[in-house]
């Protein structure tokens, strides 16, 4: 059984469909797992003995998947990290996830999160922390933290995360997995919780590029119900690069140098010594709005979420409080049932969109945003990719950045650019600093998906990253 | 930077019944995310940068007007805290 | 100081689409509530709205028929605020780029007409359910989402009955339009009024009130004039006008401010993230141009142009299309027609009173002169009370004009030597005195004879 879950998911499913492995043992091998989880990384194990049936030739072959919370299950607890929904079940289900279990992919848990995507630890999930596998003191990154810390304890084989500022990314990097955050409107958003809409991006966190791209090709698509999906304009292709010959590495000084741990820095220059081995040239660049980035993310971020949570009132779902009138019934449920990064953030995001700050605030944010797009288009002209850290260090203790907000906020400092421009970016683990992971985070342009996992393969095998301690 | 009527202010917009305490954590922990954001003041004036409203530069993805099976009321009503007659039942707005 | 009144006008147009605006429920008519609701109008987590097709195509029909300017690209934005008539907590509408700019209909310039989404209904309800002293509301979803097209004037209007006038307009174009039922009863067609007054003559705007909730034609104009006289006697009296919110109550005639909302005015409009704008292309808009009916004033100049009708004529059968599209049918001269039309339309309700094959064939009996137009009307007493056809009618009651026989020429001839003492005036150069042979003429004639013949042959007899 402990053979069966050393495979990675296309091994698994090119065993299940030359008839060579049931996927029903696939099932119940991860559901004990899961089950026996003591990371609190799943808020929902699957009751069910068997799974579903699937077709003998679904892509996914029946490897069973863990899904972030936010993502609405008809009929299973949906509740985005929050009390406000406690016990919602939702009588719909995320496009995104209707395409996986379609692809032959079945959902054996749902897994916590940072409270409504809102978080870089998932300290701030209302159903309590869930920890690094790496080492139990420390966080597994956020918001997509219960994603990511199962797949790298092997609780799952793959998970499905949402990354809104680096929600996928920075706890791929911190649990020493892989994880992707595609172009935006690449997947569709129907169905996943909203956080920040103009931002939001599901995206897998997996073992290796091969999952990664098996897990993206189930999900991309143009979707009805969502205006904004665009789904990707060729096949997603299963990487083969060995090499990155001609490949032209952009390295920009903003989210390189101050800020960063030595450690992650260190790691990162020994990759770059890597690509460059691989026949990658490998260039220092500017992105010269890149720091005004974060500024930019958590005025816009926080405006759409305090509209987007304005529907948690208590009148249709979810908690209510008692209250004698209308008013208090809302303050109150609200109050109740929102933690507290949630009410700064809808707070924040209030007074950046309030009569008279609009312009200041919000307005000035969108203009910065155009202009970190356009610092990426030109680096087009020069480069394939723009190569960084994942996250400006390793995971940290539990605890260790809830007294500042301002000090968690600045863990997304690598991520949030390739966000606010709508581009694709994934993490790749690429070492260790104090024996915890660090990651390699690949952006490319708009649509560029393909290119990005090849170049990701062919550094991820001259890597030669070992995960097994994590599931150990 | 934020003073204690505005934090009330926005929290009444915002319908959060904050605690004393959290009015004055708040309070400064939004006004040090503030100081932190007035960063983008440094890029001086940015008048003819057009604003990124969406990210995604596609226009008329549109709807054809084909009804659609709409949720049988039990489903619409199910996770109501409060339903009463066929609806979702709410103190009435004009009482208190 | 004479004040005059200055009123604009904002409607609110439920679009007669077969689903809302942003989700594909179908828009319901008294069903039971919450039976026309999906995840999407009930505002549940991850849900997303779709922009309904046919209410763009309608509001761009709109903005072409009422000669508005539709912007090359508009948005939508949402308007922020909590109410439980609001599943999302907002209200997805277009803010400050509209789907169309300007525009004028009769005397009134418009300002803008928009798309939004409508909200849902709340029923107040006591502890007991009863529908009295209010303790709790029942929300009911099935409205929610319906289409809207906002329409805002300029505040071209001047007074209460204009204002009613113009709405009625108003109401008739986008009827012929087919976009919406603008019912007002229903709740279809929606007026606010903005009201304030200014010294005659000048061109400040004074402080305008916002007047709300007028569900009739009849207690718009009550409502506006009430307003119109509490403002002017405020500033008779040297007061001051305050902006504020009022509801009219038709019963009293009386004004109430309605609760203030406070904060409810800070909107925090932002664009919606989750739809993408609307560009309208060559073919969206042709097909809008195609789908356009002739709308009144086209008409009404078309009927002149082609048939040289009498303005006031094409201007009557343009606004009133069930009688211009009568017209169109009854076959014959057109002016005639036109002529036979109107005495129709002065004795029946509807067109349908007479079919059109009949009024033909009265209009071809007037021209053949087989009827004078006098008994041609008593015919068409006839049709309409009873129906028939003309011919038969004519024959049964014998109101056929008189014959090319001497018959008629013989009664002249007595009716001349009764009156010798009319002949006499008449020859002295009072020719009005012929009215006073015509009269007996046509009693003998029963009507039968043609006045033109009868003025002719009484020349011809005395030798004038």
């Amino acid at each position: 059984m402990s053979d069966l879950l050393e495979l990675t998911a296309a091994q698994a499913a090119a065993r299940v469909r030359a008839g060579e492995l049931d996927p029903a043992d696939l099932w119940h091998g991860y559901r004990e797992r899961a089950a026996a989880d003591d990371l609190n990384a799943f808020t929902w194990v699957s009751d069910r003995d068997e799974p579903e049936a699937i077709d003998g030739d679904a892509p996914l072959g029946g490897v069973p998947i863990g899904v972030k919370d936010l993502f609405c299950t008809a009929g299973i607890p949906s509740q985005a990290g929050s009390r406000i929904l406690e016990g919602f079940r939702p009588p719909y289900t995320a496009t995104a996830v209707e395409r996986l279990t379609a692809a032959g992919a079945p959902v054996l848990g749902k897994t916590n999160q940072d409270e409504f995507a809102m978080g870089s630890s998932t300290e701030n999930s209302a159903y309590g922390p869930t920890l690094n596998p790496w080492d139990r003191t420390r966080v597994p990154g956020g918001s997509s933290g219960g994603s990511a810390a199962a797949v790298a304890a092997g609780s799952v084989p793959w998970s499905i995360g949402t990354d809104t500022g680096g929600s996928i990314r920075q706890p791929a990097a911190l649990c020493g997995i892989v994880g992707l955050k595609p172009t935006y409107g690449a997947i569709s958003r129907y169905g996943m919780i909203a956080f920040a809409s103009s931002l939001d991006q599901a995206g897998p966190f997996t073992r290796d590029t091969t999952d990664a791209a098996l897990l993206l090709a189930a999900m991309a698509g143009k979707d009805p119900c969502d205006s904004t999906s665009l789904g990707l304009p060729e096949p997603v292709r299963l990487p083969e690069a060995t090499d990155l010959k001609g490949v032209r590495l952009g390295v920009p000084e903003e989210l390189t140098g101050e800020g960063i741990e030595p450690g992650v820095l260190e790691a990162f220059r020994a990759t770059l010594d890597l690509a460059r081995e691989l026949g990658a040239t490998v260039e220092t660049t500017h992105l010269p709005h890149a720091p005004q980035g974060l500024a930019a993310y958590y005025l816009i971020a926080p405006a759409e979420c305090s509209s987007n949570l304005a529907r948690y009132d208590g009148v249709r779902y979810g908690h209510r409080a008692d209250a004698p009138d209308l008013l208090t019934m809302y303050t109150r449920t609200r109050e109740e049932g929102f933690g507290a990064e949630v009410k700064r953030r809808v707070m924040l995001g209030t007074y950046a969109l309030s009569s008279g700050y609009y312009d200041a605030y919000y307005g000035r944010a969108q203009k910065v945003r155009t202009l970190i797009a356009r610092d990426f288009d030109y680096s087009w002209e020069r480069f394939d990719f723009i190569v960084s850290p994942t996250a400006p260090g390793v995971a940290f203790e539990l605890g260790a950045k809830t007294a500042d907000p301002l000090a968690m906020y600045l863990n997304d400092f690598c991520t949030v650019p390739m966000s606010l421009a709508g581009i694709p970016a994934i993490s790749i683990p690429n070492g260790l600093a104090d024996g915890l992971p660090v990651g390699f985070q690949i952006a490319g342009p708009a649509f560029s998906e393909n290119r990005i996992l090849d170049a990701a393969h062919a550094l991820e095998q001259a890597i030669g990253f070992d995960g097994s301690a994590g599931r150990a | 930077m934020l003073s204690r009527d505005q934090v009330l202010h926005v929290a009444r917009l915002a319908r959060l019944e904050l605690t004393d305490e959290e009015i004055e954590r708040f309070g400064s922990e939004l006004s040090n995310v503030l100081d932190y954001i007035e960063t983008i003041e440094q890029l001086g004036d940015l008048g003819d940068i057009p604003p990124t409203s969406h990210v995604v530069e596609v226009e008329n993805v549109l709807r054809a007007d084909e009804p659609r099976p709409s949720l049988p009321v039990e489903q619409a009503l199910a996770s109501a805290p409060e339903a009463a007659l066929g609806g979702f039942r709410v103190p009435s707005p004009g009482a208190g | 100081m004479t004040l005059e009144p200055v009123i604009g006008l904002e409607i609110h147009v439920q679009l007669s689409t077969r689903t809302k605006m942003f989700c594909g429920c179908e828009l319901s008519f008294g069903e039971e509530p919450n039976t026309r609701t999906c995840p999407v109008c009930l505002g549940m987590p991850g849900t997303l709205p779709t922009a309904n097709a046919q209410a763009i195509h309608y509001g761009l029909m709109m903005g072409m028929a009422l000669g508005s300017e539709i912007a090359p690209r508009s948005i939508f934005h949402r308007k922020n605020y909590f109410y439980p008539d609001l599943a999302k907590g907002y209200q997805i509408s277009q803010y400050d780029i509209p789907l169309c700019s300007g525009g004028r209909l009769g005397d009134v310039r418009l300002h803008r007409i928009h798309l939004e989404e409508d909200a849902a209904k709340l029923v107040h309800v006591g502890q007991s359910g009863r529908i009295h002293g209010s303790d709790a509301s029942i929300v009911d979803y099935n409205r929610g989402g319906t289409p809207l097209a906002e329409i805002v004037t300029e505040p071209d209007l001047h007074s209460a009955e204009q204002a009613r006038e113009w709405l009625t307009l108003l109401r008739e174009t986008l009827r012929q339009l087919g976009v919406s039922d603008v019912n007002m009863e229903e709740g279809s067609l929606r007026c606010d009024a903005n009201i304030s007054v200014r010294p005659a003559g000048t061109s400040e705007l004074g402080t305008k009130t916002e007047l709300k909730n007028m569900n009739s034609f009849r207690f718009l104009e009550k409502g506006i004039n009430a307003e119109i006289e509490r403002q002017t006697a405020l500033i008779e009296a040297g007061e001051t006008v305050v902006q504020e919110t009022l509801h009219f109550d038709p019963v009293s005639g009386g004004l109430s401010p309605l609760r203030s909302k406070e904060e409810a005015h800070d909107y925090r409009y932002f664009p919606e993230p989750d739809l993408v704008p609307v560009a309208p292309t060559e073919e969206m808009l042709a097909a809008a141009r195609a789908a356009l009916p002739e709308l009144p004033a086209a008409r009404a100049e078309r009927y002149e142009r082609e048939w040289s009708l009498p303005a006031d004529t094409a201007r009557l059968f343009a606004y009133e299309p069930a009688w211009g599209d009568y017209f169109e049918r009854v076959e014959g001269e057109p002016r005639t027609v036109a002529n036979w039309v109107t005495e129709l339309r002065a004795r029946a309700d509807s067109p349908a009173a007479v079919e059109s094959a009949a009024l033909t064939k009265l209009v071809a009996l007037v021209e053949a002169r087989t009827v004078t137009a006098g008994n041609a009307r008593v015919v068409l007493d006839r049709l309409v009370a009873d129906g028939g056809d003309p011919a038969e009618i004519v024959e049964r009651e014998d109101l056929g004009a008189m014959g090319d026989s001497g018959e008629l020429a013989g009664i002249i001839a007595r009716v001349i030597e009764d009156n010798a003492d009319v002949v006499e005036r008449i020859r002295g150069g009072n020719t009005k005195a012929m009215g006073a042979l015509v009269g007996p003429i046509m009693r003998e004639t029963k009507g039968k004879a043609d006045g033109g013949e009868v003025n002719r042959l009484i020349r011809e007899q005395l030798g004038l």
